[in-house]
């Protein structure tokens, strides 16, 4: 007796388990890095944002919720920290090219974290944002989970700030190459530094795939930028809205 | 490799155990990040002779593979960001403008100081 594969009893099964939304994830990824690669890490063919273009469709197509697919993607999520970590190796293999750029790094930190801050705050408000809406963005361009702490200790909406800071990092991951070679800026370190700061992780995973060097600037510049913001967003607030 | 995953593993536990007892406030990976590089840089200055070079270590791989591939890491939460994504079209223009117009300036602004302070490196070109 054979019994005909029934296809939405196998969906059905399939789509609750973990495993098929984390194969969905790496696959969508290793599809847009193969995009990459071929357009020879073209900056706006960003892996990133194919993959999540991929991965959004077939969630809009199959009717999946996000709770369902991170599920299976929190596998891939988790790495975030150990990849931190990782940071160390590179930092270690080039402490005399970091120890020699620390007056360059201190002050482009101090400069650039009270830009990041201050300019969002103050063209947010220019155009006539409320208190709440300020507070949601100005720690846009630090890593999420500082960002979203930020946001709420100070009454703004933390899921909107998520949103915001994706949105961040991708914008500054997209723009750095052609922004950079257009104000003919070549130094790797600063090239990686300053996307490292304003647009933290994704930048920074832009940046190693350019050099290391630019990759390990741009992770130490994302590291101390989220203990400057935390320390400045309040007084930015406090000065914009009394 | 296994090896490689859980030194990585162990220096991100101790960092999240200090940063839960003390409440400093770095996210627990970081202070995983300084440990490791504490510890790397003791190895690197004390015992390198007849060792592995850093460079060559399973650990250096699994790192190097792992940060070769950051964009991947970011995937999962981007996907939730962009089912959200009417909320920032909604709250409307003032948050898309500053958010554009402020990831310029900061880029511009970092780099330039970061470059302009190239002059204060010892034997630095300034290129």
């Amino acid at each position: 007796m054979t019994r005909p594969v029934d296809f939405l009893d196998l969906w059905v099964y399939l789509s609750g388990e973990p495993l098929l939304w984390l194969a969905v994830t790496v696959s969508a990824y290793a599809v847009a890095d193969r995009m990459a690669a071929a357009s020879g890490r073209n900056p706006f063919v960003n892996p990133v944002v194919i993959a999540v273009a991929l991965i959004a469709a077939i969630l809009v197509a199959t009717g999946t919720n996000y709770r369902t697919y991170f599920e299976g993607a929190q596998f891939v999520h988790f790495l975030l920290g150990p990849a931190t970590v990782a940071l160390a190796v590179p930092l270690v293999r080039n402490i005399g090219a970091v120890a020699r750029m620390l007056v360059p790094m201190a002050l482009a930190l101090a400069a650039g974290s009270v830009t990041a801050v201050a300019s969002a705050v103050v063209i947010a408000a220019s155009l006539g944002a409320p208190p709440a809406v300020l507070a949601t963005i100005a720690p846009k361009s630090v890593t999420t989970a500082v960002a979203m702490a930020i946001s709420r200790e100070l009454g703004g909406e933390p899921s909107l700030t998520a949103v915001a800071v994706i949105a961040t990092g991708v914008f500054g991951a997209v723009i750095v190459t052609p922004f950079f070679d257009a104000l003919g800026i070549r130094s790797r370190e600063a090239r990686g530094f300053a996307v490292g700061l304003a647009a933290h992780g994704i930048g920074t995973a832009r940046a190693f795939q350019v050099s290391e060097t630019a990759g390990l600037f741009a992770g130490l510049a994302m590291a101390l930028n989220a203990v400057a913001t935390a320390l400045i967003v309040p007084a930015v607030l406090r000065l914009v809205s009394p | 490799m296994v090896q490689a995953f859980a030194i990585l593993l162990a220096c991100q536990l101790v960092g999240e155990g200090i940063v839960h007892l003390t409440g400093v406030p770095v996210p627990g990976p970081v202070l995983g990040l300084i440990l490791l590089a504490a510890c790397l840089w003791l190895r690197e200055a004390r015992f390198s002779a007849g060792r592995t070079p850093l460079a060559a270590t399973p650990l250096a791989g699994t790192a190097n593979g792992l940060l070769g591939h950051l964009s991947l890491l970011f995937v999962p939460a981007a996907v939730g960001v962009v089912q959200q994504g009417g909320v920032l079209a909604r709250n409307g223009l003032p948050i898309v403008v500053a958010l554009i117009a402020s990831t310029v300036l900061t880029l511009a602004v970092t780099a330039a100081v970061f470059v302009w302070a190239l002059r204060f490196v010892r034997g630095g070109d300034g290129a």
